[in-house]
């Protein structure tokens, strides 16, 4: 187990994921990473070497003189101007990311995209994407990118897509315990490549505004306690990620926070066709419903749950505190 | 003389490039370059307004939040929001905690680690300094990255996430907090401030505070119990006040401000303190690969890339204020605000890479004693987000912030509900902006200029990084 060698590049991305990798606890990053048996061959944000002697290990591992274990790869990789790449380079090197990370993907076992960015494009891609930039295995939805659907690494498998913008630590580190155990296989990715360890759930479950969904109690701004879905772009019920469920930052999440989920672990979330934080409806009903629940069925019940709406979450769901707690029931009606 | 080329360089945020021509043993002149473009200013273009708050934090992982308030100030201009105490104290609350959060984990995982270069394996104190300081596997970046995940709870309670969090909104932040959360809250600071006091400083935040003279923080922090005596030490020894000289124009947008008192003050400081002319604020693209076009200003301004043509060396554009260079961080932004002890550094030796890093740990220790204070202040109950704003159709707005790195600009357009130009000046475009039309280098390029060159690190020479990382540059920032 010991000694798996990785290495990390940062290609066309914000970083992000990198830093709320560091924010990974008990025990923290760097005793985990030492725990697993991994051994940081670089990390452009954390690791002594600079320049020449960088350089060198590039290339020992491009020729395949040194062993690479593990490729991962944060940011997207940007195509352009004119195919060229020249939008994204590795300093000092006077070549591309692109082509860097073409030739590093035939040597690794197995190479991890890191966050949205490196998975499908991500925002790097948002807009009329100005550099051209793709994911390592994907564009967007669609299989190619730059590795082309084919590509399995040595080791077997697609790219690893730890989608998120950015990624909860424990995704991506839960992910390598389980390559350097060799126990990763198709079966644990869903159909976009993602670990179903966290992909098999929704934002939705465990939403501390879940009662207020049950009974349509939808706030109308943000900052209030009401179910965000319905007015303020709230897409937590169609979005695969554990985040309501396994926390972040000591016990936070986005809609603990507040504001809506926008589906960040999803290719395409950077361009929804519509403005991110309020929700598109078609004669009153929101166009995006849960994925898997009949249209009809969901109306139907809205206007249901809406009708049998307690009065207190009627009163808090509009409001940025609690006005009414739940009501005391007593075993003993009479006391 | 002889040329460098020196990439990658790790232990800063993006892409750096830096071509040096070495004259015996010093650097004669320096080129920098940030090698990466994603275009984030064109992305913006024609989405609605309130979508910058989502795609602008985004442009950076590592100070998401002064991004995030950027646009949530220029939106707040364009809007006439207004957010009520709650909301401005919890922006605040955010904002610094990334601000803190940055400075700390720039000394600890991206400075310090210099100092376990082989370069210097030779010095007496090398053994217990590698120890220390060694990237990932020294003793230090341990015990920091333990406390800066416990600082950053207070972003799970406040901002729901870092980074990217959409808490901070034009009308202020969409987490109220209650009661039992606002002691949560103070616990955390609480936990970050024995950190600093007992591993950082080796004494008191309020007697860090209160320095007005360099010679007094000798005498405060030992070099054997505190990091920060560890760092006069290496100071000392390396003459790093003698480093990586500067400029002499500091910028400051200033900030932090509650019910009319601003933390940090704004304006322009050369021998002495004047008023910022945002005005005159031109960024100039005859070094970049840009479309050529004269200077103009960002409210004009337009991002139109080329590609990598003779003319450039740059993704980067050259902002310049008047005509001239200026450094921004956390050394300019106190001595923009006057103080004393940034005032004494700067008498001494001007900017350097002593001066820097000192400033930044001092702002360290301000801004924890400033949350505190904010947090106190905070009403559970009372709101923290004003409602009902509508969304802007036509009309200008400005949001000019303080990030850890220094002054962050955001100029945005709106016609017919859509943005129509969006244009971002970040601090390290000021920092590592390549020579202009004038051919005047930039802050950086100006700051390596005459740095020594050991003849055993000759080709990445330790002096070159300490300067470069003294700034803490943030190049995915930079470019944008």
């Amino acid at each position: 187990m010991a000694n798996f060698n990785m290495l990390w590049l940062q290609s066309s991305g914000c970083g992000g994921c990198t830093m709320s990798l560091l924010c990974a606890e008990s025990p923290p990053l760097f005793e985990q990473l030492s725990w697993q048996g991994i051994n940081l061959l670089w990390h452009p944000a954390l690791s002594e070497a600079s320049g020449q002697e960088v350089q060198s290990l590039l290339s020992d591992l491009e020729q395949g003189r040194e062993s690479l274990d593990l490729l991962c790869i944060e940011g997207a990789v940007a195509q352009g101007p004119d195919g060229t790449g020249d939008f994204s380079r590795l300093p000092g090197t006077g070549r591309s990311m692109m082509s860097w990370l073409q030739g590093l993907s035939t040597r690794a076992n197995y190479v991890v995209a890191v966050g949205s960015c490196a998975a499908y494009g991500g925002v790097s891609a948002g807009g009329d994407n100005p550099s051209d930039a793709t994911g390592a295995q994907y564009a967007g939805e669609r299989l190619g990118g730059l590795l082309g659907e084919a590509f399995r690494s040595r080791g077997g498998l697609p790219v690893i897509n730890i989608s998120g913008c950015p990624i909860h630590p424990q995704w991506v580190l839960e992910s390598l315990a389980s390559l350097v155990r060799g126990e990763m296989t198709l079966q644990d990715l869903d159909e976009l490549g993602r670990p179903r360890s966290y992909t098999d759930h929704l934002v939705h479950h465990g939403c501390p505004r879940n009662e207020y969904y049950e009974y349509k109690a939808s706030a109308q701004q943000h900052s209030q306690q009401g179910c965000l879905m319905e007015h303020l772009g709230c897409i937590g019920t169609q979005a695969h990620a554990d985040c309501n469920i396994r926390l972040w930052n000591g016990g936070g999440s986005c809609l603990r926070g507040g504001y809506a989920c926008i589906n960040c672990t999803a290719p395409e979330f950077e361009n929804p066709g519509y403005g991110f934080l309020s929700t598109p409806k078609v004669a009153g009903i929101p166009i995006g419903l849960p994925t898997d629940m009949p249209k009809a069925w969901f109306v139907a019940l809205s206007s249901l749950s809406k009708a049998a709406m307690p009065a207190r979450l009627r009163e808090n769901a509009l409001s940025d505190h609690q006005l009414m707690a739940p009501k005391i029931y007593y075993k003993n009606k009479r006391r | 003389m002889t040329q460098r080329i020196i990439g990658p360089f790790s232990r800063v945020e993006g892409n750096l490039e830096l071509r040096l021509q070495i004259k015996e043993d010093r650097v004669a002149e320096a080129r920098v370059s940030s090698q990466m473009y994603r275009g984030f200013e064109q992305m913006l273009e024609g989405k609605k307004p309130i979508d910058a708050l989502v795609i602008t934090p985004r442009i950076c992982g590592i100070c998401s939040v002064s991004q995030s308030v950027a646009a949530a100030r220029a939106l707040a201009d364009l809007t006439g929001a207004k957010p009520p105490p709650n909301g401005v104290l919890a922006a605040n609350l955010v904002h610094a905690c990334e601000n803190l959060a940055d400075l700390f984990t720039h000394f600890y995982l991206f400075f310090m680690p210099d100092f376990a270069n082989p370069a210097y394996r030779n010095e007496a104190w090398y053994g217990r300094v590698a120890e220390r300081f060694r990237a990932v596997s020294g003793s230090a970046a341990g015990d920091a990255l333990s406390a800066r995940a416990e600082l950053l709870h207070l972003m799970g309670l406040l901002a729901g996430k870092w980074p990217h969090t959409l808490a901070i909104q034009p009308g202020g932040s969409t987490r109220s907090i209650d009661a039992s959360e606002r002691l949560r809250l103070l616990t955390v600071l609480r936990r970050f401030r024995a950190f600093l006091e007992k591993t950082t400083f080796g004494t008191s935040l309020e007697s860090i505070v209160e320095l007005s003279q360099q010679d007094q923080w000798h005498q405060l922090s030992e070099p054997e119990t505190s990091d920060c005596g560890r760092f006069f030490a290496l100071s000392r020894n390396l003459k790093l006040d003698q480093l990586g000289r500067g400029g002499n124009a500091f910028m400051s947008f200033g900030g932090h401000a509650f019910e009319g008192e601003s933390l940090f003050a704004a304006g322009l400081y050369t021998d002495r303190w004047q008023p910022l002319e945002a005005d005159a604020i031109a960024e100039d693209v005859s070094h970049s690969w840009m479309q050529a076009s004269p200077p103009r200003h960002p409210r004009e301004g337009a991002t139109k890339p080329t590609g990598m043509d003779d003319n450039g060396y740059s993704w980067c554009k050259a902002p310049r204020l008047n005509g001239r260079v200026i450094e921004v961080g956390a050394l300019a932004r106190q001595s923009v605000n006057g103080n004393p002890l940034a005032l004494d550094l700067l008498r001494s030796g001007g900017a350097n890479v002593q001066s820097r890093i000192l400033m930044r740990l001092w702002e360290m220790a301000r801004l924890l004693l400033a949350m505190e204070n904010w947090a106190e202040l905070l009403v559970p109950g009372e709101p923290f987000f004003e409602a009902g704003l509508a969304s802007p159709q036509d009309g200008e707005g400005v949001g000019m912030v303080e990030a850890a790195r220094g002054s962050l600009g955001h100029w945005m357009r709106v016609r017919n509900g859509l943005i129509d130009r969006y244009q971002i000046i970040a601090p390290t475009t000021w920092n590592f902006s390549p020579r202009d039309a004038d051919g005047q280098p930039g802050a950086l390029e100006q700051a390596l200029s005459n740095a020594p060159v050991r003849k055993q690190d000759d080709e990445n020479p330790v002096a070159v990084q300490h300067i470069v990382r003294s700034f803490d540059p943030c190049m995915a920032c930079t470019v944008h």
